[in-house]
């Protein structure tokens, strides 16, 4: 397993479905473990009552059927399926609308969706905040910079019981991401990549769950976005200018 | 589900070889023993592992243009397609070397002189020492760690003017370092067509740069550029100093344009997938969430909006 898992560190990421498929294939006694620690590209299907699209992940599976958030219906329909309470189901309601003006403001596009169950373990509840976004030239991208782009964030986040008005936290995001720029001067440029981070926090339930969850997963967001800016490209520029350092002035001067 | 018929499928050999070579042939540039590690744990079959190594080095080593140390330690030895005698020789034209490698364990066992049959003709010889020294100047200068070489893959045998041949330069530059979870390679080949018919040289690049930073995640840069460019066919010395003329020139715009990329990065392109700041430039107002709701209460009952 471990093994398993140092291969997906070091292949590509644009290959992490295939290698993943492959290894479930060499350890079939380590699938759902594989299945359940590597992240896979997120999956959409669209609601047939509402004509609105939504997004697949272990959390709204129930057999072979998805249940979509907008009309809490599994698609395709399934008998005895497992639904969260009434109470969950409005906080899950509420949550995929003002989740889903968040995702507006910030992506300007994408899909997500919002999933809450009953965390039997512990009398809390899990979320899952999810959010595709195709952000090339004929998908949502506004400047229609890129020829290929993808971003999806997978939040999830486990909600303790209250305890004298605070409740704990604990949130494990993962971004993936691409994108691809292509002319005919510059060839293609393409950054891929994967990113999982965790975050605890004690918060006082005042505010409102939504709130003290949003406003985590906001915080989130902003650092993993940032140091795959900073950090992980800026390593992979930094590579770049290791192997043949740029030397202007010594290539400037025959010109002048 | 799907994970019942894994149980029931085993894979045969043939699979699982196939499997091998694949996670193999895909390593990132410098981490093909790292994977085969990993993989050989994960196969947990030596005989398959071994086969497929067999099968999947030479391919790797060759696209990825690895270089091996001399066993006299006097320099080094490229593994391209263009200067392969057979599947574990490759010719070194410079010492008029002939290495033979253990491609799997990446090293380069012993060397022999080569004999003339291998080596190109003393008319051929003229422009490639040319080529050759010019290049080595110019990668000495331009890469910390580069390798070149250059080869020549048609017409070898050309006696004298009136017939046509090619060239190739290959340059390779591979920085590892597992530490810093960060490793990169540069590779170009260029190609240079003497079509002495005409007296025309047509070159064409293909410049290949990755790198792969792993700390904490895993994020690849893949770049990829390709070029023509045409010039006279000149004497020796005067070809070679224009095409490593061309070659400097382009891989350095090459480079800027690579900065470029990078620095578009932050407000152009990185953009179009998620904004640092929302489109209202504030952070977003998780505390006062109800007016959503509300606004869309208020747009329903009066029929506006969706």
């Amino acid at each position: 397993m471990e093994a398993a898992m140092g291969l997906m560190r070091r292949i590509h990421p644009k290959q992490s479905e295939t290698a993943l498929s492959a290894l479930i294939n060499l350890l079939p006694h380590h699938s759902s473990d594989l299945l359940s620690q590597v992240d896979q590209a997120l999956q959409v299907l669209c609601d047939v009552d509402c004509g609105k699209e939504f997004i697949l992940c272990e959390y709204n599976r129930d057999a072979d059927s998805y249940r979509s958030p907008w009309s809490n219906k599994y698609h395709p329909p399934l008998e005895d399926a497992l639904y969260p309470s009434l109470e969950l189901r409005k906080l899950e309601i509420e949550a995929n609308e003002v989740f889903a003006v968040y995702r507006d403001q910030y992506y300007e596009g994408g899909i997500s969706s919002v999933y809450l169950w009953e965390d039997d373990d512990n009398e809390g509840f899990v979320a899952c905040f999810l959010i595709k976004k195709d952000g090339s030239k004929t998908g949502h991208g506004r400047r229609g910079y890129l020829q290929e782009g993808a971003w999806e964030a997978i939040h999830v986040i486990q909600v303790g019981p209250e305890e004298e008005g605070t409740a704990h936290y604990c949130l494990t995001s993962t971004i993936m991401l691409s994108l691809t720029t292509n002319d005919e001067s510059s060839g293609t440029f393409s950054l891929s990549g994967s990113i999982r981070r965790q975050m605890n926090m004690d918060l006082a339930i005042a505010d409102g769950h939504l709130c003290n969850m949003g406003r985590m997963i906001e915080e989130m967001e902003g650092k993993l976005r940032n140091s795959l800016d900073q950090v992980y490209f800026g390593k992979t520029k930094e590579m770049v200018c290791t192997l043949r350092p740029p030397a202007e002035v010594v290539m400037r001067l025959p010109n002048s | 589900m799907a994970e019942e018929e894994y149980y029931d499928s085993e894979l045969s050999d043939k699979q699982k070889k196939e499997i091998a070579k694949w996670f193999l042939l895909n390593s990132p540039a410098g981490e093909i023993q790292y994977i085969a590690k990993d993989l050989k744990s994960v196969l947990n079959d030596e005989r398959v592992y071994n086969e497929a190594a067999q099968e999947a080095f030479p391919l790797y080593n060759k696209s990825h243009l690895i270089s091996l140390e001399l066993p006299d330690r006097s320099g080094d030895v490229l593994i391209t397609p263009y200067n392969e005698l057979d599947k574990n020789e490759y010719l070194d034209p410079r010492d008029a070397q002939v290495a033979t490698v253990n491609h799997v364990k990446q090293v380069c066992t012993e060397a022999r002189p080569a004999v003339d049959e291998e080596l190109p003709s003393p008319y051929i010889e003229e422009y490639r020492y040319a080529l050759d020294a010019e290049m080595l100047k110019y990668v000495g200068e331009a890469y910390p760690k580069g390798v070149c070489s250059v080869y020549c893959v048609n017409g070898k045998d050309v006696e004298g003017p009136g017939s046509n041949f090619e060239l190739v330069v290959v340059i390779s530059a591979v920085k590892q370092s597992p530490k810093n979870f960060c490793n990169g390679s540069w590779r170009s080949v260029w190609n240079i067509e003497f079509k002495d018919e005409v007296q025309v040289l047509v070159i064409r690049g293909k410049i290949q740069v990755g790198a792969h930073y792993f700390e904490e995640g895993n994020v690849q840069l893949d770049a990829k550029n390709e070029c023509k460019v045409e010039t006279k066919f000149q004497a020796p010395e005067e070809s070679a100093h224009s095409i490593a003329n061309i070659i400097r020139h382009h891989e350095a715009e090459y480079l800027a344009s690579l900065e470029a990329s990078y620095s578009n990065l932050p407000d152009t392109t990185f953009k179009d997938l998620r904004r640092k700041l929302p489109v209202t430039r504030t952070l977003f107002p998780w505390h006062n969430t109800s007016q959503f709701s509300l606004t869309r209460d208020i747009q329903k009952e009066l029929g506006i909006g969706k």
